[in-house]
């Protein structure tokens, strides 16, 4: 058994194509129960960077701007200016300023991402709450509000990916700085 | 006897200094035998400097009974002072995060009761009967687990710092933050997990080919979710289910939190239910829009993982004072690296001119808070106290000018220069930065918050 361990973590690792650290992988016993398909599909909201999970739906900001207003602007302030929430539109100021401005128009790098924190984390009071529709419409919305779209452009599975954030290439990984 | 009364004597014993400004060998308290003036908070009071109150044969408590058993203890009443410090969002109270008080604790073990915290909207009162943990994505087992069930696992237990990679930030400030050591650098924290190791999990879900993230996601309101390089979920990292012998606090993660032993607090997912193996990070908004640092060139780094070597004094320190002055003092403090085991840690007293290596606590552990100490003899003029963390990669230690021609003033997170504490003639306690460390424009302070 115990060969017939390690060979299959060496087998895994090199899949990986890393170096086994340590190598000794406690064995347990097995308690794990198949998860069924549905139950993962219904937990598994994750959407990429790259759109891969986005839902079916659309929205535009002219549809985001009322939900905007209902539900984030007692937050996030007036075009999206900030108040108790963070600032998420209407940067003045570049990030090589003395001053840099981080909202989603200078420093986020893909757009799906911002359908997949919205629909997770926000609204703060009863998160989980917005649609599909609606989610596409307030990402539009804040997506227009920080110029990279148009008022009537419609966001969906296919158009989301496709929008170029300005900071798409401002990260570079730590782990290959010296 | 009062403690007055041997100051002379101790003052006068042979010593041999070890560094400028009066450090002293740090094996001299060993020799036992030592008195020491001890640094307070401004609030604290001090019975003995108070002078003699008539001795009482039997104090009150000895003439009565004692307080009855309790089914859970918690400190002194007369430790009420000893507490987080929290910074809630001015309108989400359930946003923000709670400091250590490092400066009111010794040894390295942080009592759970105060543990940093860092919460994006609150603590979620989950039932431990109902919560799962999946384990999906590039398997070829899909897995779910109760929390029954990952009791009935082999257990390991690790003892691991956890630091949020925003402790420390107001260091980028331009003016020396006046918040005491803990309240300032006490989003870290130290205690012992235990739980299954992550791979244990993984190699019986059966990661297929390609696998080279894992994206961990939170049973919170927040439905917090990072991703993690699979080098590390094969390596320490563990699933813990107790905090220090205890399960979990709530705060941290109950029932089951991901520990990555030296790495971003962020990452250490708390209230775990959803491991999802992937060829990809998720890049989500807690790996890309926060918890990475803007340099000054525009660009950010992301996906700084590990927690740099990094130390302070804990006492004396900012908002103390040293009471018998002047006289013989103990520095002590904390270092910690993410990268493995502290190997040294040099303290100063003359501001970086000359530094003495400090004792340090043994057992000293990978990855974990260690303890420093080092006598010291204050003349009483002014001085300033430095420590700095050398740790088992040969790493050193930053000092803040060093950090800042690295790093800009706007990276937020990973701050880890060294700290200076002032003394000044009247024995007060405050944070300055080096002489040639000064910003003389008339800028704002960078305001930096917590996350
Ligand atoms: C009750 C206050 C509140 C409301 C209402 C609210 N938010 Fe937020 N939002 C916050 C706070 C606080 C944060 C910071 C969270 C953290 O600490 O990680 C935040 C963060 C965000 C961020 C991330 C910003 C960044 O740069 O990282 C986005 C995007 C966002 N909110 C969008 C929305 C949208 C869209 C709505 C409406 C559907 C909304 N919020 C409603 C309080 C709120």
């Amino acid at each position: 058994m115990m060969t017939i361990r390690i060979w299959a973590i060496t087998l895994l690792w090199t899949l990986a194509g890393t170096e086994v650290p340590g190598a000794e992988i406690p064995e347990g016993p097995g308690l794990g129960r198949p998860a069924p398909a549905a139950y993962i599909a219904a937990w598994d909201t994750d959407v990429m960077a790259d759109g891969a999970g986005l839902p079916p739906g659309a929205g535009t900001a002219e549809a985001g701007t009322r939900i905007y207003a209902q539900q984030c602007l007692s937050c996030h302030g007036e075009d999206g200016l900030g108040d108790s929430g963070d600032q998420l539109a209407g940067a003045q100021h570049k990030l090589t300023d003395e001053w840099p401005e981080k909202t989603i128009g200078t420093f986020w790098p893909y757009a799906p991402t911002l359908f997949d924190f919205i629909r997770r984390s926000m609204p703060m009071r009863t998160p989980g709450s917005l649609g599909d529709d609606d989610t596409y419409a307030v990402t539009a919305y804040l997506l227009y509000l920080n110029g990279i779209i148009g008022f009537k452009d419609e966001m969906n599975a296919v158009s989301l990916p496709k929008v170029r954030m300005p900071n798409r290439d401002g990260f570079i990984d730590a782990r290959e700085l010296p | 006897m009062a403690r007055g009364d041997n100051r002379d004597k101790q003052l006068s014993a042979p010593t041999e200094f070890a560094a400028g400004n009066g450090l002293l060998d740090r094996r001299l308290f060993l020799q036992g035998g030592m008195a020491i003036g001890s640094a307070m908070l401004l609030s604290g009071t001090d019975a003995a400097a108070a002078g003699e109150t008539a001795i009482d044969p039997r104090p009150k408590w000895m003439r009565e009974p004692g307080a009855e058993f309790r089914p859970y203890g918690f400190p002194s009443l007369h430790e009420d002072e000893v507490v987080r410090f929290a910074s809630p969002n001015r309108v989400m109270r359930n946003n923000g995060a709670s400091w250590t008080p490092l400066h009111l604790l010794e040894g390295t073990i942080t009592p759970n009761g105060l543990h940093f915290e860092r919460h994006h909207n609150g603590v979620p009162s989950l039932d431990p009967e109902q919560h799962r943990l999946l384990i999906h994505g590039l398997v070829a087992r899909p897995l779910e687990f109760f929390m029954s069930d990952l009791l009935r696992y082999p257990l390991r237990s690790q003892i691991c710092f956890l630091e949020c990679g925003g402790n420390s930030n107001a260091g980028w400030n331009r003016i020396p933050s006046t918040a005491e050591a803990g309240y300032f650098h006490g989003l870290a924290s130290c205690s012992e997990w235990t739980g299954v190791p992550l791979a244990t999990l993984l190699h019986e879900a059966q990661p297929g080919e390609g696998v080279r993230w894992l994206i961990a996601e939170g049973a919170d309101a927040f439905a917090m979710h990072v991703s993690i390089p699979l080098e590390k979920a094969m390596g320490d990292a563990m699933l813990a289910l107790y905090q220090n012998g205890e399960r979990l606090r709530p705060e941290n993660g109950y029932p089951l939190r991901l520990i990555l032993p030296g790495w971003e607090g962020v990452l250490n997912v708390k209230w775990l239910r959803r491991l999802e193996l992937s060829d990809r990070p998720a890049m989500a908004r807690n790996e890309t829009a926060r918890y990475t640092e803007l340099l000054p060139s525009g660009k950010a780094r992301i996906f700084s993982f590990v927690m740099e070597a990094k130390s302070l004094i804990t006492s004396p320190s900012s908002g103390m004072v040293l009471r018998q002055r002047p006289g013989l003092y103990q520095i002590t403090g904390l270092a910690w690296s993410g990268r493995g085991r502290i190997r040294q840690v040099d303290v100063s007293a003359d501001s970086g001119k000359t530094w003495a290596p400090a004792e340090l606590q043994e057992p000293v552990l990978p990855k974990s808070f260690t303890r420093f100490r080092i006598p010291w003899r204050w003349s009483g003029a002014p001085a300033v106290l430095k420590s700095r963390a050398v740790d088992e990669t040969g790493y050193v230690q930053p000092e803040r000018k060093v950090l800042l021609a690295e790093r800009g003033r706007h990276g937020f997170y990973h701050y880890n220069a060294i700290v200076n504490w002032a003394v000044d003639e009247q024995g007060s306690v405050s944070h300055v930065y080096d002489d040639d460390d000064q910003d003389l424009g008339d800028h704002p302070p960078v305001d930096a918050g917590w996350d």
